[in-house]
């Protein structure tokens, strides 16, 4: 796949997951051991240092979120990992949890002992019943080992790990509204601020981190923070993973460097178009953020530079179309998918998102009318800045740049009908 | 009543996983759910009792989300997905195919109470679309030839 040695696929291309045995056998939780003769400030440092963002859409600095909470005068914190894993298109979080479930488990351990969280919940998709398994059995054997509990590795340090699940609703990946859920409510997302570093689950002072996130930590503090900082973008460096299906001949996870292209991804790493097709156009980061076309693909994937070029990096899930695709029934399909989604907090979302359905659905049908592409865009328009949290928002945009790049298929659609 | 006991114990272990009792809400009714197979009214009441929650709330709450029933289901619960990857490599035709053998279509149960179908929003697995799951066992690489085989082996 690539030259590097895989971290944080390390197993993934083996059936089963890796016991906690096998993980030491690689030198697993020694880190831990590491991050243990440190001080927390220490371990916070190096996560600093590495430039690591999160892995989970937002692209927030890791170790600034860490430092928030640290700052923070309550005492007692949670830490959260954000296992929702709803981005259509994305499937990274999942093989870490089923193949490598331990390197998030010691990724927690450290993270929790930086930010001073003595407990912390595994927020899973209820869609992952064999993961939840999975890390169930890795979690009792994290305990038997003595690398969680009361005094983790003798040195008394105390971190309590548990899953709580999912039942299947989009916005409980939104952090706020995964706090909720765990509370026992609707997930329906919180204003912020507070922010869940100050106010989050039991309204103590929370760091949410995705899966991606705290798998990087072990690694950073096994090579040092500014070794890691040297992988990939200087903008937003490290290893990322990236889901990728629809028309490829290899669809599959791929750990690269943050920056690649998504020529590279498409063409090397997952050898091209099926049936040596032409490229139609590229969803880079889940269906959340704006599809891109052909002639963008030399853009470097990552925080940065994805922004330049009018899309996000998202999740990291790249959806490819050759050009067969129907790009309006596409458009359809995803706004259907936000439609279901949306939690029905605020106005702008509920009643926009099911317009720009009710529109693109009669498109789709061959009975689109004169004004539909440009009452799309006022549609969207009018979502956009309006709602309560970025679902709504990325909805609009979705929407926006198919309309954009994809105008005259639109069009067909009015005159066909 | 011999069952209800049984996710008693459960529930009163899981009120030792969270500080407030309200957050053992979703994985109680998990435990309802995974005993009778869906949430009944009576069901939610008796959630309610166990965790002195309002019966409204208890609703409210479970009607949320999308995996909860509120109705009977069939012995093997059919997720199929249809989001963007799956739909682009095919999951829409799978419908039909359902629709053919099984006279099933979605949110609907055959009238033998074998499956029901629910239609799923991305579960993961896109680079084996299209995929679903019955019960809790993933099946990826669908096809209109395959997906038939698969079903029959659940009884
Ligand atoms: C609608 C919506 C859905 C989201 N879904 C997820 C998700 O499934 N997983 C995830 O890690 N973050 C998701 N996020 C981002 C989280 O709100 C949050 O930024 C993230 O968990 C923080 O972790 P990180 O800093 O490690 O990325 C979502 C955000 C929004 C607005
Ligand atoms: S934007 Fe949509 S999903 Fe977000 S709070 Fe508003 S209604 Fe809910």
């Amino acid at each position: 796949m690539n030259s590097r040695e895989s971290v944080l696929l390390k197993n993934a291309d083996r059936p089963g997951p890796a016991g906690i045995d096998e993980y030491g056998e690689w030198g697993g939780y020694r880190s831990l051991h590491k991050a243990l003769s440190m001080e927390p400030g220490q371990v916070l440092d190096e996560v600093k240092k590495s430039g690591l963002r999160g892995r989970g859409g937002a692209g927030f600095p890791t170790g600034m979120k860490w430092s928030f909470a640290v700052a923070d005068p309550q005492t007692q914190k949670y830490l959260l990992c954000n296992a929702d894993e709803g981005e259509p298109g994305t499937f990274k979080d999942r093989i870490i949890i089923e193949k490598n479930p331990h390197l998030l488990i010691e990724g927690m351990v450290i993270s929790a002992y930086a930010v001073g969280a003595a407990s912390g919940y595994i927020y899973l998709r209820g869609e992952y019943p064999k993961a939840k398994d999975i890390l169930l059995r890795a979690i009792k054997e994290a305990y038997e080992k003595n690398y969680l509990g009361d005094s983790i590795l003798g040195k008394g340090v105390v971190f309590h790990l548990h899953i709580h699940c999912g039942a299947g609703a989009y916005i409980c990946g939104e952090e706020t509204a995964l706090i909720e859920s765990l509370e026992g409510k609707r997930g329906q997302p919180r204003i912020k601020p507070p922010f869940p570093v100050n106010e989050g689950f039991s309204s103590k002072p929370t760091v949410v981190n995705n899966v991606e996130t705290l798998a990087n930590i072990p690694y950073i503090l096994e090579i040092g923070g500014d070794e890691y900082a040297k992988i990939g973008s200087p903008e937003c460096p490290g290893l990322k993973l990236f889901s990728v299906s629809g028309h490829v001949k290899r669809p599959g996870v791929y750990e690269l460097p943050m920056g690649v292209t998504l020529r590279e991804i498409i063409y090397t790493h997952c050898g091209g178009i099926r049936g040596d097709r032409k490229l139609k156009g590229v969803i880079p980061g889940g269906v959340s953020t704006p599809v891109l076309l052909p002639d963008t693909i030399d853009c470097p994937m990552d925080f940065f530079h994805l922004g330049k070029v009018g899309s996000m990096l998202g999740s990291g899930a790249v959806i490819v179309f050759d050009e067969t695709v129907d790009m309006v029934k596409v458009c359809l399909r995803i706004t259907k998918f936000f439609e279901h989604e949306s939690c029905g907090k605020c106005t702008p979302c509920r009643e926009g998102v099911s317009w720009l359905r009710a529109v693109l659905e009669r498109m789709s049908n061959g009975s689109g009318r004169g004004g539909d592409k440009d009452l799309l865009t006022e549609v969207s328009n009018n979502i956009a800045g309006k709602t309560f949290c970025p679902l709504g928002e990325n909805a609009a945009a979705a929407v926006q740049s198919f309309v954009n790049n994809f105008g005259d298929e639109f069009k067909e659609k009015i005159k066909s009908g | 009543m011999a069952l209800d006991n049984k996710i008693l114990d459960e529930i009163n272990e899981l009120k030792r996983k969270y500080e407030d009792e309200r957050s053992c809400l979703l994985p109680a009714l998990y435990l309802f759910q995974r005993e009778y197979g869906w949430l009944s009214p009576e069901a939610l009441e008796r959630v309610a009792e166990i965790l002195n929650i309002p019966k409204a709330t208890v609703k409210g709450v479970s009607t949320f989300y999308a995996m909860f029933s509120h109705k009977p289901m069939g012995r093997h619960l059919i997720q199929l997905c249809t989001n963007v990857a799956c739909m682009i490599m095919g999951g829409e035709r799978l419908l039909d195919i359902l629709k053919g053998r099984y006279g099933l279509e979605p949110n609907l149960t055959t009238p033998d109470r074998r499956f029901s179908l629910v239609i799923m929003e991305c579960i993961g697995a896109c680079d084996t679309a299209p995929a679903m799951l019955v019960d809790t066992d993933l099946h990826g690489n669908l096809t209109e030839e395959n997906i038939i085989g698969i079903l029959e082996r659940y009884e």
